[in-house]
């Protein structure tokens, strides 16, 4: 957990019990100032949950939360603090009437003077690129421009914390990209701290600052993107991140920070700290995987193994080809590639990674 | 056949000639519906959103009671206030038996629970997240219930539409507690069954065709405000 | 600017409501302003109480709430203490109603008569019959049509007092059939389908024209039809307005009255409808 930065909201004990399950386990959490947070994992692991509860919209069996260093206790500190942030849902959950009315309804929520509502409504409109709708009826847009009248609705007013609640999880990808480059825009042009929870890797990696892995209720690691994305704390954050391959076996010996662990009889070497005799995991991303069919020329890989190849499975972009190399691994390969060297299931291929693509996870 | 012709002569007649009992007996109605519709419209919204809105214990057994008491008998209202209202009942020291006022309480029991159940549902219908929204953009609880309100105004609409429909059709209650007393709290509807036990007709038909104007052009002006155009 | 307009709306409609319940007929009038009437249809159906009820309220400043529901519910309100004076036309209901201790000062106001009518056709034959008890057991014994009101009134009353004079009873057997309603209704559907009936006089002589019975028994004394004012007995129950109900006892039988009541209707219909008896013996 980061210490430096400025906190401008921290939780303490936050729990939050539905029907009896605990839904939700936050020992401590702290956001900090002008940064965004992303709340990455499956559905149900709370993530929707935490948001509620950092927003004070719901309120939680036990815990405190401070913002910029002051409690939060009473209905009017909670009322007082909900004036200050904003949160944007899934849906875009605008109101039956104009593009502008909706836009304007926080501040006109805040008794704005007039003149002062015209001029940050057409600002915020502006900056989401939807001018060109005030007057029209909110039934009447399309989902991607109801989705920047709810962020422009929510940014109008200014708030010093924003929530977002996986914001663009029902909109196309095109529609998608475009308004999440404009996000990242006015988050740092404002400099305005964020929260938002998402399942999709790429949108969590484009947006976060700073990443957490959530699941069952409980944050599982919490650290920079690389960190996550490279050195995941354990099989169901690298599983969830992407890790395809994920080998259980055990250290037989280390030496200079290199270690040689022996899994299903073939000794894979990865860089790391154990002991012998350790249990651990092995996570290797398929992108790091390189396949040959030609007999392995010395390459820098440490790792060569020969492989049979058991499916072929077509993923969009690209190809995701498994392997039985005595035990089981997963690389990507491009289209190109896939033709270049004629692969097809049951050929043998020689497969290599290197060992600081090997990730370790102790058991 | 020709005595609903001879209705709608008499009924056209009436009104013309601008007969004073008949415009009376019409500006009474509108008067005790109107008030009527206005006290179930306040009861009956807020009752039902804050029933919609909020967990307690019971709460089944309330909306089973609501849904119920859409479909209360005003005959039966009409007799559970009269004895309420009788000189020696509870309240009888109000004198408020054979008076409008009696009238149109009988008819706010009535009309409450269609405008409570109707609205509970309009307010149970919109989306779930929606208070969550509403709450996030910084509202406080009121400012939050005006807006579900606003949201959910064409379904309300229809409620008070039910409401009224229901009062000013209403006989049974209004006689029992009314007593159908010449200028006083003689009604639309009590005349016409006056007249049509004395064997009238024409006049019976002719202060109903009146009635159906009078609530279509009510109707019609609400219509109009529910259906009212929305920018393009 | 929607939203405003909407607010407007509503405010506009709340103080319209407002005023409209503020400007309501006075509801809580002192006890002593309000006289409750309690009388039976064919009573103000005859249109008598309406010309007799304005002069009385003019006079007096007193407020008449007349309501017209069937002898047999007035005695009934009477007996609650829920009426203040009765006028209403059931000797022996009100006789016992007095006997009960319910009302006092029974006074004999007016009586008009009850015809029997029927089909011009008339199949019982019973046109000149002695009685309308002879009247009734031939229409009993011929098995036609007679429709009763059957709903505890006067005139329904009266009727059971005939069948049991002329030693039949009327009930279930396939020719009586009971409407329940009003004198102008019964009469109604009498005509309709063609059965005899009992009626008073006055109800039937506004409506005679459009018909299409006629007059077949009348005359009898056992048809006479007696209306006496009735004030509810105010030591049995405190609350009844003991001196409005006075006022108007008095009023019903004043000679200025009485004179009108003479006149009533001789003008629209050629005979009056009721005929003053007040002061004479019973």
């Amino acid at each position: 957990m980061r210490i430096d930065g400025e906190r401008i909201l921290a939780a303490n004990g936050l729990m939050v019990r539905r029907g009896g399950v605990q839904v939700l386990d936050i020992p401590s959490l702290a956001i900090e100032q002008g940064k965004c947070l992303t709340l990455i994992g499956p559905n149900g692991a709370g993530k929707s949950t935490l948001l509620l509860a950092l927003a004070c919209l719901i309120k939680p069996s036990t815990g405190t939360l401070a913002f910029k260093g002051q409690r939060l206790a009473s209905d009017h500190d909670l009322f007082a603090y909900r004036r200050r942030v904003a949160m944007v849902f899934q849906e875009p959950l605008l109101f039956d009437t104009t593009v502008f009315e909706n836009i304007a309804a926080g501040l006109k929520l805040r008794k704005v003077k007039h003149a002062e509502v015209e001029r940050r409504v057409r600002e915020y409109a502006q900056q989401f690129g939807i001018m060109h709708l005030l007057q029209r009826s909110a039934r009447k847009v399309s989902g991607g421009e109801a989705q920047r009248t709810s962020l422009a609705r929510a940014f109008s007013t200014q708030p010093e914390i924003i929530f977002l609640d996986e914001p663009f999880s029902s909109l196309d990808p095109p529609t998608r990209d475009s308004l999440i480059e404009d996000l990242h825009r006015i988050l740092h042009e404002t400099q305005t701290t964020a929260v938002m929870a998402t399942h999709d890797r790429e949108e969590a990696l484009r947006l976060s600052d700073d990443m957490a892995v959530m699941h069952t209720g409980s944050i599982v690691q919490i650290g920079s993107p690389e960190e996550i994305m490279n050195h995941p704390a354990n099989d169901f954050v690298a599983a969830f991140i992407g890790m395809e391959t994920v080998i259980p076996g055990m250290v037989s010996s280390s030496e200079r920070g290199v270690l040689t662990v022996s899994a299903s009889g073939r000794d894979i070497l990865a860089v790391g700290e154990a002991a012998p005799g350790e249990e651990v995991c092995l996570c290797i991303r398929p992108e790091n995987v390189t396949l040959s069919t030609a007999v392995a020329d010395r390459t820098s890989a440490r790792n060569v193994f020969a492989a049979s190849i058991l499916r072929i499975i077509p993923k969009g972009l690209y190809y995701k080809i498994e392997m039985d190399c005595g035990f089981f691994l997963v690389a990507y390969v491009t289209r190109q590639s896939l033709d270049d060297l004629s692969l097809h299931a049951a050929q043998m291929v020689t497969a290599s990674f290197k060992a600081t693509a090997v990730h370790v996870i102790l058991k | 056949m020709d005595l609903i012709l001879e209705g709608i002569r008499q009924a056209i007649h009436l009104l013309f000639t601008l007969d004073p009992e008949v415009l009376g007996i019409t500006a009474l109605s509108l008067k005790v519906s109107g008030s009527a519709t206005l006290i179930s419209l306040c009861i009956g919204i807020s009752s039902g959103t804050a029933v919609a809105l909020n967990q307690f214990p019971g709460k089944r057994l309330v909306i089973s009671l609501i849904n119920t008491g859409m479909g209360l008998p005003p005959v039966v209202v009409g007799l559970l206030v009269t004895i309420f209202l009788w000189r020696n009942g509870p309240l009888g020291s109000l004198e408020i038996l054979y008076t409008p006022t009696a009238i149109i309480i009988a008819q706010a029991v009535i009309a409450t629970p269609i405008i409570t159940g109707i609205s509970m549902a309009a307010i149970q219908h919109l989306p779930r997240e929606l208070r969550l929204q509403i709450l996030a953009l910084g509202a406080t609880r009121l400012q939050m219930v005006w807006i579900l309100i606003r949201e959910a105004r064409l379904p309300l609409l229809a409620a008070v539409m039910a409401g009224f429909g229901g009062v000013i059709s209403e006989v049974g209650a209004s006689i029992m507690v009314g007593g159908n007393i010449k200028g006083y709290t003689r009604v639309l509807t009590t005349a016409t069954v006056m007249e049509t036990s004395k064997g009238n007709f024409e006049v019976a038909l002719a202060l109903g065709i009146i009635l159906l104007i009078l609530a279509f052009l009510i109707n019609a002006i609400l219509t109009h405000i529910q259906q009212r155009e929305r920018p393009r | 600017m929607k939203q405003n307009r909407l607010w407007a709306f509503f405010w506009v409609l709340l103080l319209l409501g407002g005023a409209l319940l503020v400007t309501a007929p006075a509801s809580a009038a002192p006890v002593q302003k309000n006289i409750i009437l309690a009388t039976t249809t064919s009573t103000q159906d005859s249109g008598l109480l309406d010309v007799l009820i304005p002069i009385f309220e003019k006079k007096t400043g007193y407020f008449v709430k007349t309501i017209a529901v069937g002898s047999g519910q007035a005695m009934a309100m009477g007996a609650k203490g829920e009426a203040d004076v009765l006028l209403v036309h059931s000797p022996d209901a009100e006789k016992k109603f007095i006997a009960d201790g319910f009302g006092i000062n029974r006074r004999l106001v007016m009586h008009n008569d009850f015809i029997i009518v029927g089909p011009p056709s008339d199949p019982s034959g019973i046109k000149g019959a002695k009685s309308a008890a002879e009247a009734f057991k031939k229409i009993a014994v011929s098995g036609a049509l007679f429709m009763s009101r059957g709903d505890n009134s006067g005139t329904h009353a009266q009727e059971k007092k005939l069948w049991k004079a002329a030693g039949i009873d009327p009930e279930g057997q396939k020719w009586y059939q009971q409407t329940g309603l009003g004198m102008g209704q019964t009469l109604n559907v009498a005509a309709e389908k063609k059965t005899y009936t009992l009626a008073d006089r006055g109800t039937y002589l506004a409506m005679q024209k459009n018909l299409g019975l006629d007059i077949l028994c009348e005359g009898d004394i056992s048809l006479l039809n007696i209306y006496h004012v009735i004030e509810v007995n105010p030591a049995k129950w405190p609350k009844v307005n003991a001196a409005g109900a006075k006022a108007f006892a008095d009023f019903m039988v004043s000679r200025e009255v009485q004179e009108i009541i003479a006149k009533f209707g001789v003008d629209k219909y050629g005979s009056p409808l009721f005929f003053p008896d007040a002061g004479k013996p019973e």
